[in-house]
């Protein structure tokens, strides 16, 4: 802020006045001087502050008492029990008739409780008022005069707050400044240059300008820049750790499945409540799947109903029908099915490490922390022989790359999973274990029917991707985090993402 | 997963010690259970319905146990025990028998033709002379409850029926009959009704209501008579009252009628094996006899235990199976173990069940944690990769990524659009809870617009993009639908800002390596789409393909998305990229 020059004079002026005095002097005192608005005052003070140590000032503020527009009214008209005395003629007015009156309904009854009307209600043609005293003394509009004239101090604390609950009076706050000379006080006021300019440069000019000082307690510009989302960006670490550690991404590019590969091909029954339409959105169009591998169907068929490869079963009339219903994928692990699958069909089987991380849908009641999609993050491991003691090791390293590194295992139940394990880590804040993720070993009925071969054991763990940003951003309600409500602040202010740190 | 709540002090008296929270909690854990909740019934009602209704209800300390889904043998006080105890080896797994009776025949239970249609299966079974406390009692209704809610899906698969066998006099009949033929004073009314009439009354039963739905619309109704024509029961809504249980019921006759037998013969096992611990010769069930409308017949319940054998060695893993009360032993080959599954562990269907009860009898948290040598190479998803690529460059060309939802209503995707639903070729939710869910999104406009209508409080202009998928209906593929790869962009803004997005586009084609003209370049031409202006939409054309479209979208548009400034869009399908 250079100083406009139709501001110089009254600069100059300011300057001068602090010159002469020794102390210092008040900002609202020099207005009313020099008859000026005092907001003129405060422009040039801060004016002379910009030019650096020409003077220095110091913000303070006083209060005094003011007339509000009611109390003004009074102090010119009268308080209005007083101007209700005054407009009663000697015959008395009905009572009906003072009301109409601007200042009748509060003048009448501080009147009545000063005694200085009566009202006769029995009297013929209505209730009248009658005067009772001829003369009076209203004290409230001289106290009133007596503030506007600058001499509040003569009231008393109690006056002054009964006149203000009355809303006649009010108290103001008036802020100054305490000008005095500074450092480099000089009442010629010399511009200084905001920034260096190329010319400068050029024509070596900079070397005698004085230059303005920063300001180095401003935040600088934002720059003007797009942003990633922040799940997407726990995403993109969470993708970078599977990739790390040697697994393939899977192609979950279809939300649309049918319960066949949702359900059946896990060896999830047909009764479990997870196939609920509760739990589960089916679709209306298009409604069914219509291609299966016909032989894996009958093999799946067989182990639901009947049992085999070393199972009892599930012993229950399984149905096509069941298996044929589309729905909006429950779980990743429907694409991971259709992989291992795939897998069976190889010649000679080689082992595979395999990751995704995309949505699934859940027709469950919505709150703080749920939604009816939610992104989840699946590892799946298939190998000969691997152990439980392997699918713990394997935790341990991806929840290490997290940051996480105490873990311990609950057993659990999962359809398609034997063992199942919850997976806990110890949450330094909380004070106590937080369930991770689940994981298990997927059972042989889901497994051999695919036709893999005997002796390959296929681990896979699972966890949400909300969870971990939601707790990594400090998120409380997933919907400022997830959907068309999320707060673009948010995203533009949220830093990067490094989960182990 | 069910929870069951039990009284502490009860629990500990049972287990013949006490813990503290921290110690259960951690007993719990180690067994696959969760400690959920600490509370009392004062508690709970305090909670749900204030303070003072809470007056004067006990404030006995209970401890609700998350059970997982699969142990039904879980899910009363006397199972949890049973198991627990089991478990730390302070008494064997009991092994449950199937007794005759001492001096007459079994309870017979007669099955006729009518049943087929509706409910065609009932398995028996009698507890004979059992001593009832209030809390056994409590118990047992409540485990009834549980067994209802969880394995009986709420009775649809199995109903559960408990009668005092002293107050009635078999042989007993299932059969169904027309509704209006049924009549019989429920349990816990005061005078009889028809079938019909009970509907009607239990149409306004907070709890019974649940039900009615299974047998409403079937021409008859399941019913179990006595010999003497007495209703035992009207499966699966209600009892007789007649024959109900009380405190003082010595003999107790246990009913399952059911649509898939496997269920109702692990239900009534579950019922007689939990309880036959409170009988004068604990652990033993007398059998009942069914008769099946072909002549068969057939004795229950099952409790045969089911034999596995282990291809495992040694005498360890035989001793930690018996502490999960799988009694093992090593067979006389030393090479295989032969494990007996108890009645009670329907959830052991398979060897690799019996492994994991192993592995929870050593402690999951004692297996040596190892690294599987299994070496592959990763590799991304190919259009992954470009979406990732995509994304870094789409921000650092100025524009903020959003994260909308694949699911929307009809109104998102057509009406709002100005499109006809007809065109959109959308997949239909059959049972959405609400609009929000009715189809799958088949473009990401709306969700972007969406976002910019929650954020019109934030400095304009709003630059918006999302690369995700939406869902097509598709044919050729297996389930009819396939996701469709896109990228969608939006500036909003107080002028159109046709050139922006037009220039965006010409940024990402740079990225593409896809240079303007035609043939093999990228090129628009105008096109009408009734999204956009009139006037101001191209269409995308990409190595001779339309890929999509841009322009400014239609006054109509903007107001129906709530918005009030000019808006222009960008929509390109990258699968073509790949």
């Amino acid at each position: 802020c250079i100083p406009v020059l139709s501001t110089y004079p009254i600069l100059k002026t300011l300057l001068r006045r602090v010159e002469k005095v020794d102390g210092g002097l008040d900002s609202q005192d020099v207005a009313t001087s020099l008859g000026v608005d005092h907001q003129a005052i405060v422009g040039a003070v801060k004016s002379l502050l910009a030019l650096g140590d020409v003077i220095s000032a110091d913000q303070r503020s006083s209060k005094h008492w003011e007339l509000t527009g009611e109390g003004c009214e009074i102090a010119e008209q009268g308080s209005h029990e007083a101007r209700v005395v005054s407009s009663i003629p000697e015959e008395g007015m009905p009572q009906s008739q003072l009301m109409k009156l601007a200042f009748g309904k509060v003048g009448f009854s501080k009147a009545m409780s000063n005694k200085w009307i009566r009202l006769d209600k029995g009297h013929e043609g209505g209730p009248r008022i009658f005067k009772t005293v001829e003369h009076l003394e209203d004290l409230v509009r001289d106290k009133l005069l007596l503030v506007q004239k600058g001499q509040a101090s003569q009231l008393e604390e109690k006056e002054k707050n009964e006149l203000k609950k009355r809303k006649l009076l009010s108290e103001v706050t008036v802020k100054s400044y305490w000008i005095t000379k500074g450092s480099c006080f000089s009442t010629t006021i010399t511009k200084q240059e905001t920034e260096l300019t190329p010319e400068m440069i050029a024509s070596g000019s900079w070397k005698e300008k004085k230059f303005k000082p920063y300001n180095f307690e401003a935040l600088g510009v934002a720059p003007d820049c797009g942003h990633l989302h922040p799940l997407m960006k726990v995403r993109t670490q969470f993708r970078q750790i599977f990739l790390e550690m040697g697994f393939t991404e899977m192609p979950t590019n279809n939300f649309i499945e049918s319960s066949f590969w949702n359900f059946d091909s896990l060896f999830q029954p047909q009764q479990h409540p997870a196939r609920d339409q509760h739990d589960t959105f089916f679709l209306s169009d298009p409604a069914q799947a219509h291609e299966f591998p016909q032989d894996y169907l009958e093999r799946v068929r067989k182990v639901h109903s009947e049992g085999g490869f070393g199972s009892q079963g599930y012993k229950y009339d399984w149905k096509i029908e069941e298996a044929q219903k589309n729905i909006l994928r429950t779980h990743t692990t429907a694409v991971s099915a259709r992989m291992l699958y795939k897998l069976a069909q190889q010649e000679k089987f080689t082992p595979v490490k395999y990751f995704s991380i995309d949505r699934v849908f859940r027709n469950e009641t919505l709150d703080a922390t749920h939604l009816a999609e939610f992104h989840q993050i699946e590892g799946v491991v298939a190998d000969y022989g691997l152990t439980l003691g392997d699918l713990m090791g394997i935790l341990h390293q991806f929840f290490n790359k997290l940051g996480i590194t105490k873990l311990r295992f609950k057993p659990a139940y999962n359809p398609y999973t034997e063992p199942s394990m919850e997976v806990f880590s110890y949450h330094e804040g909380l004070k106590k274990w937080v369930e991770v993720g689940n994981s298990g070993m997927f059972r042989p009925e889901m497994l051999l029917p695919m036709g893999l071969p005997e002796g390959v054991t296929v681990i896979a763990w699972g966890l949400s991707l909300e969870r971990p940003t939601m707790i990594k951003y400090g998120i409380n309600n997933i919907r400022e985090l997830v959907g068309h409500k999320v707060n673009l602040q948010m995203v533009y202010d949220s830093p990067v993402c490094r989960l182990d740190s | 997963m069910p929870t069951v709540s039990v009284k502490r002090d009860l629990l500990f008296h049972a287990l013949g010690r006490t813990y503290t929270d921290e110690e259960f909690d951690e007993l719990c854990f180690e067994f696959g259970l969760e400690l959920d909740e600490i509370t009392s019934e004062k508690d709970i009602i305090s909670r749900e319905q204030g303070d003072t209704k809470a007056e004067g209800a006990s404030d006995v300390i209970l401890y609700k146990i998350d059970v997982p889904a699969n142990r039904y043998d879980l899910l009363c006080l006397e199972g949890l025990v049973r198991g627990l105890q089991v478990f730390k080896q302070k008494m064997e797994a009991p092994r449950y028998r199937r007794v005759s009776p001492a001096s007459s025949e079994p309870q017979r239970l007669v099955i006729t033709e009518e049943t087929t249609a509706v409910r065609p299966h009932a398995v028996a079974a009698v507890l004979r002379n059992i001593t009832f406390t209030q809390e056994r009692y409590d118990s047992f209704i409540e485990l009834q409850e549980k067994l209802h809610q969880n394995v009986c899906r709420k009775r649809t698969l199995v109903a559960i029926g408990t009668h005092d066998l002293d107050t009635i006099s078999g042989p007993f009949t299932y059969t169904a009959k027309p509704p209006g033929d049924i009549r019989f004073k429920p349990l816990n009314q005061a005078k009889e009704y028809t079938a019909q009439e009970l509907m009607s009354l239990y149409k306004t039963d907070s709890h019974l209501r649940h039900y009615l739905h299974i047998i409403e619309d079937e021409a008859v109704y399941p019913v179990i008579y006595d010999s003497n024509g007495i209703v035992l029961s009207m499966p699966p809504i209600i009892n007789g009252d007649h024959s109900k249980i009380s405190l003082n019921t010595k003999n107790v006759f246990i009913e399952c009628t059911a649509t898939d037998l496997t269920k109702a013969k692990i239900v009534l096992d579950m019922m007689v094996t939990m309880f036959c611990e409170y009988c004068e010769e604990p652990f033993t069930v007398e059998e009942a006899e069914v008769v099946y409308p072909d002549g068969r017949t057939c004795q229950y319940p099952v409790l045969y235990p089911l034999t596995i054998t282990l291809h495992e060695s040694t005498e360890h893993i035989a001793q930690l199976l018996t502490k999960m009360c799988l009694r093992s032993e090593v067979m006389s080959d030393g090479e295989q173990i032969e494990v007996e599954i108890p009645p009670t562990r329907s959830d052991v269907i398979h060897a690799c069940d019996i492994m994991e009860d192993a592995a929870m009898a050593y402690g999951f948290n004692n297996i040596p944690r190892t690294t599987p040598r299994t070496y592959t190479i990763a590799n991304q998803l190919p259009l992954n990769k470009l979406s990732e690529l995509l994304r870094q460059d789409l921000a650092a060309a100025g524009f903020t990524e959003a994260l909308t939802f694949a699911l929307c209503s009809q109104e998102d995707i057509a009406d709002k659009l100005l499109k006809n639903i007809s065109e959109t070729r959308a997949c239909r939710i059959s049972n959405p809870k609400t609009a929000e869910f009715q189809v799958a999104r088949t473009t990401l406009l709306s969700g972007l617009l969406k976002t910019v209508a929650a954020n019109r409080k934030m400095p304009l202009p709003l630059r918006l993009f999302e690369i995700s998928d939406v869902v097509l209906k598709d044919e050729s593929k297996d389930v009819g639908a396939r996701n469709n790869r896109r990228l969608c962009a939006v500036y909003y803004n107080k002028s159109p800002g046709f050139e922006v997005i037009h220039g965006l586009m010409d940024r990402v084609m740079q990225l593409l390596e896809i240079k303007p003209g035609q043939g093999n370049g990228y090129h628009i031409q105008a096109a009408d789409d009734s999204t956009f202006f009139p006037g101001r939409c191209a269409e995308i054309f990409a190595c001779g393909k339309s890929i999509g479209r841009l322009g400014v979208l239609h006054p109509d548009v903007i107001n129906r998305f709530e918005l009030t400034m000019p808006c222009s869009a960008l929509d390109i399908d990258i699968e073509h990229f790949l």
